[in-house]
């Protein structure tokens, strides 16, 4: 113990002079940019910095990577990714994963959505109940938050196998084992599968502390006038619970369209590329293939963050409606 | 019906709905823990049990003997002989659907078994050589060492910073403080993906590529943590401060000998983050480290699947040691991911 | 503005200084040999033996230090060249992407002692280390030649009672064959292929593929067309198992040896390089043998290939890289380390010589024996093809687009399509 606070104190009287410097430069609040600087530090050079390099990779072509050896291409990389004989058949496009993974993305997060809010919601619901040992529960669907992603996937992978424990229980009923990650559908099924066995404990504990600040006269007052248990669901918890719901949602679609790394351990991206998804389009595209399309990698992330941002400010919106509504209680 | 949902009981004798909702709790149980579980039986497991099918739970090993004439212990089988007498053979090695095998008693006559007609002899037996043998065949314990490291280094530079940018933007007023504090926020939107090649090109220009520190930099300023940790510092009352400026005190020893340990339980939240974050890192470090005596335990587990997609037991055995680190955090520090969740989650 | 680390941890402290020192020692090339890097992957044994070498190196050059990593093939593939391309890297690398990588290899001629033996025994490969056509710098050479080819469970057609095709056997006559066998014995595939562009090439060019038109570009003709037709229909039909190009998106690598040597399969299309490998996983588990390239109408032709030693021009040291390969390339250690490791030559006065294995068991040497006789019958299309610097641009794209055929997606004609347009494109971007 003592080793630790001598060597806090060595800390402490290492910076201390740099700061009383400042403090005598920068005067009285000043001093808050003394303390700021090294994490915006960190941030410029690490995101904002890449972010306008990034720009620089979309509009130029080749296969460099110093930015000094790509020659100018303009849109290029843009109108290839978007360029499409007939949008309804995808196999016309130039860059047919590219649409696909977009495709694959959007089905995936629309049911991540829907689903992972359902069980969230129900799982919170529960746990909101007066039970025993409460925080043991709430700590089971909290687990497997914690796992890395590759550890989900190898989990589920050796789950899934031929030989596995899913294929014994199909065989013990009496039906043929499957290949589960070899079929299209139900390679995206397990997928959505996983990825909310992997994150429902989350959101669980967001809507759970939602529930849990519900004031508890509400409900009295209700079951006072005897008010249906549905109605009581519907005007009552649901509206409360709107902000959080709505935080949830947010979170959701934002890590849906990102997910990347517990299906690429999980799939790879197949069969064929039924659940390649976008951010794994990019990596496959500027960093696995021998020829790193660093353009095109670029030019797809770019979109990507677009819609995002999209998206996001939509929750903002949405959000305000929500925080409106609460307000009109 | 819907009832159960909605209300909390409060009645000594158990409803209906309260069956309900420990019948959900534990289905939850099994659904969540159960796949860990399975992992965990299955590492124990001999390379020859994991190919038996259909699978255990417990892991057992078939018995074997050592028989005259051959170098390596035979596994053994009962089999029924055309009298219907069951015997213990060995079986010297098996081809398609024909096994060839040998009494231990008589090893010189060789007999030829159909493979239908033949059960194995199971005892159970912990395969501990799984674990013991990953550490001798694969440099597990570089990896090992170099995810505590990125672990724990990383933490400590989040803390360290973060902390000063929160205290920085809850208890001063700057010009300019709005606009640090969106451009911190505003990470958070940014994908990760986006900046994944250009924010390779500056690592590798800093000379940081196959280095763990090239992991550990840009991972530091995270977002959620200056906003977990602004929220917390604004409930610290402002009077502490003045009160220390008036005896004189630097502003660093403000934020060091005040602010910090009454921040301390956002500080253990972030912390646990932090951790978390670090130790399940793994697409920037795939593209960072490529010299494998660099990996981490994600990134090794990663490679080895697919070398070793064979070789099913020393993966298992590797995942359950790189998921037994967060496990033990989890066991402690349950109760502070959760409120440090929940404080988040209003926001 | 880097940050202090925190001293507080001893661990961390040490961590650091030999962080830093190794920097250091990199960095400065002050001794009078400075240490080289040597990045090494190995099917068998190759990275140990090649410590072996080391060694002898080092003793007999006192002061040389050398060091070895061994890294998975994956890496070589993947990381090592954006690795160059950032300007980092070893000083040598083996790598099997030969031409692909040439842009960034160190011309070694100029710091070597005796060119002409260098020529006189590598001639034949050495410009596909190449970057332009037509130049004469040398830049490494061949480790071993390998050749793709068939492998077979001998013990298999035996219980099956199946007689095995003869050395002019046509691919169908194989498929047959190896289809009743696997009904026989309930194997669960008659054959499978690495998921590799360059195995699918053999078996293409014996289907008619001419992979270059007249102007020498890439192209997609009926001979190409043919083979994907029949690839995908025999997974269709049950023929092959989807585990191996069904199992992955992407075009990452995939071989079938694991299945190989489990019985779940009769035969596989694999290579001479596993020919170690075989022996040390299968053993005594049941007899094994190496095959002629099945045959198709044009020709019966394998793919010619082989890993190589190259100098990288990121290296700081050149004449120490060169010194150490000219070391390796010499006849005896040369010989030596093709007869340990099992693989073919090319060195072509050992190739002369003849290399005796004695590693090798009897399958393994038959098997060689097998490889080597083989190489008569790749079709010179096959070597234009392993020689030519874009030939990944043909073989990524099949196994993307010959695998979403496989699993239903698209089409065999659109997948065809497809490569061709993948192909294009990339040699578009690559020439750029």
């Amino acid at each position: 113990m003592s080793v630790i606070s001598s060597a806090l104190g060595f800390c402490f009287n290492l910076f201390e002079p740099v700061f009383r410097l400042g403090q005598k430069w920068l005067g009285g609040s000043r001093i808050g940019w003394l303390f700021v600087v090294p994490n915006l530090l960190v941030i410029s050079v690490f995101s904002f910095l890449p972010i306008a390099v990034n720009l620089v990779y979309a509009v130029t072509g080749g296969v460099n990577l110093l930015p000094t050896e790509r020659p100018f291409t303009g849109a290029d990389n843009f109108s290839i990714l978007l360029q499409c004989r007939d949008y309804t058949d995808l196999q016309t496009c130039r860059t047919d994963i590219f649409w696909r993974a977009i495709f694959n993305t959007v089905k995936f997060s629309l049911a991540q959505v829907a689903l992972m809010l359902f069980f969230s919601l129900v799982t919170a619901l529960v746990l909101n109940r007066k039970i025993i040992g409460r925080g043991f529960w709430r700590g089971v669907f909290f687990y497997p938050v914690l796992l890395s992603p590759v550890v989900v996937a190898l989990i589920w992978k050796w789950l899934l196998q031929s030989q596995g424990v899913f294929n014994a229980g199909l065989v013990a009923m009496g039906s043929q084992p499957m290949e589960w990650l070899l079929d299209s559908s139900w390679a995206f099924f397990w997928v959505v599968v996983v990825s909310i066995w992997a994150h429902m404990g989350f959101y669980t504990l967001i809507l759970l502390a939602g529930l849990q600040a519900i004031p508890r006269d509400v409900y009295e007052a209700a079951e006072m006038d005897a008010a249906k248990p549905f109605r009581v669901l519907s005007r009552i918890t649901l509206p409360l619970l709107m902000p959080n719901l709505i935080v949830v949602l947010v979170l959701v679609m934002i890590r849906a369209v990102q997910t990347f790394d517990e299906v690429f351990v999980l799939t790879g991206g197949g069969p064929g590329s039924a659940t390649t998804f976008i951010v794994q389009y990019i990596y496959q595209t500027g960093f696995a293939e021998q020829i790193h399309l660093y353009g095109l990698a670029a030019a797809a992330s770019l979109m990507l963050a677009i819609g995002l941002m999209a998206l996001t400010l939509a929750q903002l919106r949405l959000s305000k409606a929500g925080e409106a509504g609460k307000t009109r209680k | 019906m819907l009832n159960f949902l909605l209300r909390r009981r409060g009645r000594s004798r158990l409803h209906w709905t309260d069956w309900a909702s420990y019948a959900y709790l534990l289905l939850g149980l099994l659904v969540m823990f159960g796949p860990v579980l399975w992992l965990v039986m299955s590492s124990f497991k001999t390379e020859s049990a994991l190919s038996q099918f259909p699978p255990t739970f417990l892991p057992y090993s078939q018995k074997t003997a050592m028989v005259a004439g051959h170098e390596q212990p035979l596994p053994l089988f009962t089999v029924k002989d055309e009298q219907g007498r069951s015997r213990e053979l060995a079986q010297v090695r098996r081809i398609g659907i024909v096994a060839t095998m040998v009494d231990p008693k008589q090893p010189d006559t060789e007999i030829r078994v159909g493979i239908n007609e033949r059960k194995p002899v199971n005892e159970l037996k912990f395969a501990s050589g799984n674990y013991t043998e990953l550490f001798g065949k694969f440099a597990f314990g570089t990896y090992l060492w170099n995810s505590v490291f990125i672990t724990v280094v990383a933490t400590l530079i989040t803390l360290l910073i973060n902390s000063m940018a929160a205290f920085a933007l809850s208890k001063y007023q700057f010009t300019g403080q709005k606009t640090v504090f969106v451009m911190i926020i505003a990470t958070l939107m940014i994908p990760p993906t986006i900046i994944l090649v250009p924010a390779f090109l500056v690592v590798s220009g800093m000379g940081l590529l196959n280095n763990l520190w090239g992991v550990i930099l840009p991972a530091v300023a995270t977002p959620t943590g200056v906003f977990l940790l602004r929220q917390y510092m604004l409930t610290i009352p402002d009077e502490l401060l003045e009160a220390a400026r008036m005896d004189n005190a630097s502003e660093w020893r403000i934020y060091w000998k005040i602010v910090l340990p009454l921040a301390a339980p956002a500080m253990a939240v972030l912390a646990i983050f932090s951790f978390m974050w670090r130790w399940n890192d793994f697409l920037w470090p795939l593209i960072v480290l490529s010299k494998s005596e660099h990996f981490t335990l994600q990134l090794a587990l990663n490679s080895f699947q697919g070398e070793l997609n064979t070789q099913w037991h020393y993966l298992l055995a590797m995942t359950v040691i790189t998921l037994v680190p967060i496990t033990i955090v989890f066991t402690f520090l349950q109760k502070y991911i959760a409120t440090g969740i929940a404080g988040a989650g209003v926001k | 503005m880097r940050f202090q680390p925190f001293r507080r941890m001893r661990p961390l402290q040490s961590a650091l200084s030999v962080g830093l020192l190794s920097l250091a020692a990199t960095a400065w090339p002050g001794a009078a040999f400075a240490d080289i890097r040597v990045m090494c992957y190995q099917d068998g044994n190759e990275c140990d033996v090649t410590a072996d070498l080391i060694k002898r190196y080092e003793t007999q050059n006192p002061g040389a230090k050398v060091t070895l990593d061994t890294v998975p093939y994956k890496t070589v593939v993947e990381q090592l060249p954006i690795q160059l391309a950032a300007g980092q890297g070893p000083d040598i690398a083996r790598v099997a992407e030969v031409g692909g990588l040439s842009k960034n290899y160190l011309d070694i001629g100029p710091y070597l002692k005796d060119r002409k033996y260098w020529e006189a025994s590598f001639g034949s490969t050495l410009p596909w280390m190449r970057p332009k056509a037509g130049e004469t710098g040398i830049y490494g050479f061949l480790s071993q030649m390998t050749m793709t080819g068939p492998f077979v469970n001998k013990t298999l057609f035996e219980q099956a009672k199946v007689p095995m095709p003869g050395p002019k056997a046509t691919w169908d006559e194989w498929v047959e064959a190896c289809r009743k066998v696997a009904k026989a014995t309930q194997t669960p595939a008659a054959i499978a292929w690495d998921r590799s562009g360059h195995r699918f090439a053999g078996p293409a060019i014996s289907f008619g593929a001419k992979i270059f038109d007249a102007s020498g570009n890439l192209t997609m003709d009926d001979g190409y067309k043919t083979a994907v037709r029949k690839f995908v229909g025999w997974h269709k039909d049950g023929t092959m198992i989807k585990d191996i190009w069904g199992g992955s998106g992407g075009s990452s690598y995939a071989d079938t040896v694991g299945e190989f040597k489990n019985g779940r399969v009769v035969m596989v299309l694999s290579g001479s390089w596993q020919i170690n490998r075989m022996q040390k996983e299968i053993g005594n588990a049941f007899d094994w043998v190496a095959v002629p390239n099945p045959c198709g109408p044009a020709a019966c032709s394998g793919m010619p290939g082989g890993a190589a030693w190259v100098a990288l021009k990121t290296t700081k040291s050149p004449k120490e890289v060169a010194q150490f390969l000219d070391f390796m390339a010499q006849e005896a250690n040369y010989a030596e380390w093709v007869s340990r490791t099992s693989n073919i030559p090319s060195h072509a006065g050992v190739a002369k010589k003849g290399v005796t294995y004695p590693n090798a068991g009897p399958a393994a040497q038959a098997a060689l024996s097998v490889f080597s006789s083989g190489t008569g019958t790749v079709s010179p299309v096959a070597y234009q093809l392993q020689g030519y610097k874009y030939n990944r641009a043909l073989m990524l794209p099949t196994v993307t687009r010959v695998t979403q055929s496989i699993v239903g997606e698209i089409s065999v004609d659109e997948a065809v399509t497809k490569i061709g347009t993948d192909m294009a494109e990339a040699v578009k971007q690559a020439e750029k």
